[in-house]
């Protein structure tokens, strides 16, 4: 039996008085609403085979917000412009060659970056800032954040939930989608615009330069034990979820950095899940 | 007897790229009950021009009609076996959900009635394929694949029947129950098949065209037993 002074006891005290703190719930609560998106969004950009397209929707949003961060408007509005205008290009661009793909993509990621990094190297502080945007601070989220990122989920769910059949048709076998008349470029440009609102969804946890990880590696994991396309979307989620709350806590007890932490959790998760699934076959 | 005319094809020209036609003045009509086989070189033109039929490309000149519609306005009346080229076989999904995706329609927002989990229910039966319909994609052998793909094919219930060469990933032994099973489809749909194995097309096509970019167009042979001498002049306009 443990004495009531035990260290273990205290720690998991302390542990728990950290929930009271408002800063700390806003947290816990971002993160429960970007894992929701990410398992989502995430699910599809893997089976689809979408992390480039993704990738450069995240560092595109970044010339956004380094724009409104620059005018003094929230980031994330920034955000929400250039990565839908990148979906949109993106999916467009895909109707007319898939060929052209390729250097839209690296063109769109660089150049989303470059704005990004000179607006915010012209506001006056930016140092600490920056390095928030890219690689994540999920202790710093404002009300405006919260009820921005819960207002995506609440799209991003209703989009998912009318759309399901007629995105997963167009996902697994666009020219037999076109065939049936399913409007194929209309449902593109939907799923690129899912994938540029997650992305603003998550900037606060991750950052835009690991945000790649919280959207793929989750859904690669759930893979390797399920197999359905809704199952993949829910384990992904519980994925996400235990990382990120397991990497709150870690970071604040041992003062590390919160977005990374998460990210080492998922791949830790990813690499421990390869072992199993070897194991089991 | 006359048969219905239901796919009249008019001096198609088509090309890629510009000044490039592959696709030269081909005119042909299919009739009702056809087996028709597309034979041709590859590269010839032959899946360019199922393409064309479908309304997945338009002709640079020609008109094609389906039923008197245009291609764009008659799919819902064709099935089409494509080439497995871009389908994904690791793609988390089961058999039974590949063929119930095949009836999601033009309303983005579908979600499956009782009738749609009927048809498919239904065209599983019909296969005799119900012992695949909770496998896994990735669990299928190529010949289960190729089932559960005309499964979606046919899950619609249409008038013409479309494959784009579906012995290309099969072995020699499937091919013939295959097509002995196109034999019996027949009696209900059109059938079209692109196939370069003249063997096949000479046993079960009743009708056979010949695409060849070389050539002006294609010319269609029908009526009688389908000799190696007919195919021959088909493909020799």
């Amino acid at each position: 039996m443990f004495c009531v002074n035990s260290p273990l006891i205290h720690n998991f005290h302390n542990m728990l008085e950290i929930i009271n703190y408002q800063f700390f719930q806003n947290a816990l609560l971002v993160v429960l609403l970007s894992s929701i998106t990410a398992g989502i969004v995430g699910t599809y950009i893997v089976i689809k085979r979408m992390s480039l397209i993704s990738g450069s929707i995240a560092h595109t949003a970044f010339g956004g917000l380094g724009m409104s961060y620059f005018f003094g408007f929230n980031p994330l509005l920034g955000a929400i412009v250039f990565s839908l205008a990148s979906a949109m290009g993106i999916a467009l661009v895909k109707k007319k060659s898939n060929n052209k793909i390729d250097t839209l993509l690296s063109f769109l990621w660089a150049t989303g970056m470059a704005i990004g990094l000179v607006f915010i190297f012209l506001t006056p502080g930016y140092a600490t800032d920056l390095f928030t945007y890219l690689f994540g601070n999920i202790l710093l989220v404002s009300n405006f954040d919260i009820g921005m990122i819960f207002l995506l989920d609440i799209i991003i769910l209703a989009v998912v939930f009318l759309m399901f059949n007629s995105l997963l048709a167009v996902i697994f076998d666009e020219e037999y989608s076109e065939t049936r008349n399913i409007p194929v470029t209309v449902v593109n440009v939907i799923l690129f615009a899912l994938i540029a609102l997650t992305v603003v969804a998550t900037i606060r946890v991750v950052g835009i330069v690991l945000m790649i990880a919280i959207l793929t590696i989750p859904p690669a994991t759930a893979q390797l034990f399920r197999h359905t396309v809704k199952t993949i979307m829910i384990t992904s989620f519980l994925i996400t979820l235990v990382s990120g709350i397991a990497g709150l806590f870690l970071s604040y007890y041992f003062n590390l950095v919160t977005g990374p932490i998460i990210v080492l959790i998922i791949s830790a998760i990813y690499l421990g899940g390869i072992v199993l699934s070897k194991m089991r076959a | 007897m006359k048969r219905k005319e239901i796919i009249k094809i008019e001096n198609i020209f088509f090309g890629y790229e510009k000044d490039k036609d592959i696709l030269k003045g081909v005119t042909f009509s299919v009739y009702e009950g056809d087996f028709l086989g597309i034979i041709g070189p590859n590269g010839g033109g032959k899946t360019t021009l199922l393409k064309l039929i479908l309304g997945l490309l338009r002709p640079r000149r020609g008109k094609i009609s389906i039923f008197n519609l245009p291609p764009q306005k008659a799919r819902e009346k064709i099935g089409y076996l494509s080439q497995f080229k871009d389908i994904d076989f690791d793609f988390p999904i089961t058999a039974y959900q590949v063929v119930l995706l095949g009836r999601v329609n033009k309303n983005i927002f579908k979600h499956y009635t009782k009738e749609d989990r009927l048809a498919t229910d239904k065209i599983f039966q019909k296969l005799n394929i119900e012992k695949l319909k909770n496998k896994k994609l990735n669990e299928l052998s190529g010949g289960e694949k190729q089932m559960v793909f005309v499964a979606r094919a046919l899950v619609n219930n249409p008038r013409i029947l479309f494959l784009d060469e579906p012995m290309a990933n099969l072995d020699i032994h499937h091919q013939e129950s295959f097509y002995q099973l196109l034999q019996k489809l027949n009696k209900e749909v059109t059938i079209i098949i692109i196939e370069h194995d003249l063997d096949m097309i000479k046993k079960y096509a009743k009708e056979v065209v010949c695409v060849d970019r070389c050539r002006r167009g294609a010319v269609k042979y029908h009526g009688g037993e389908l000799t190696e001498e007919k195919i021959r002049k088909s493909c020799s306009v």
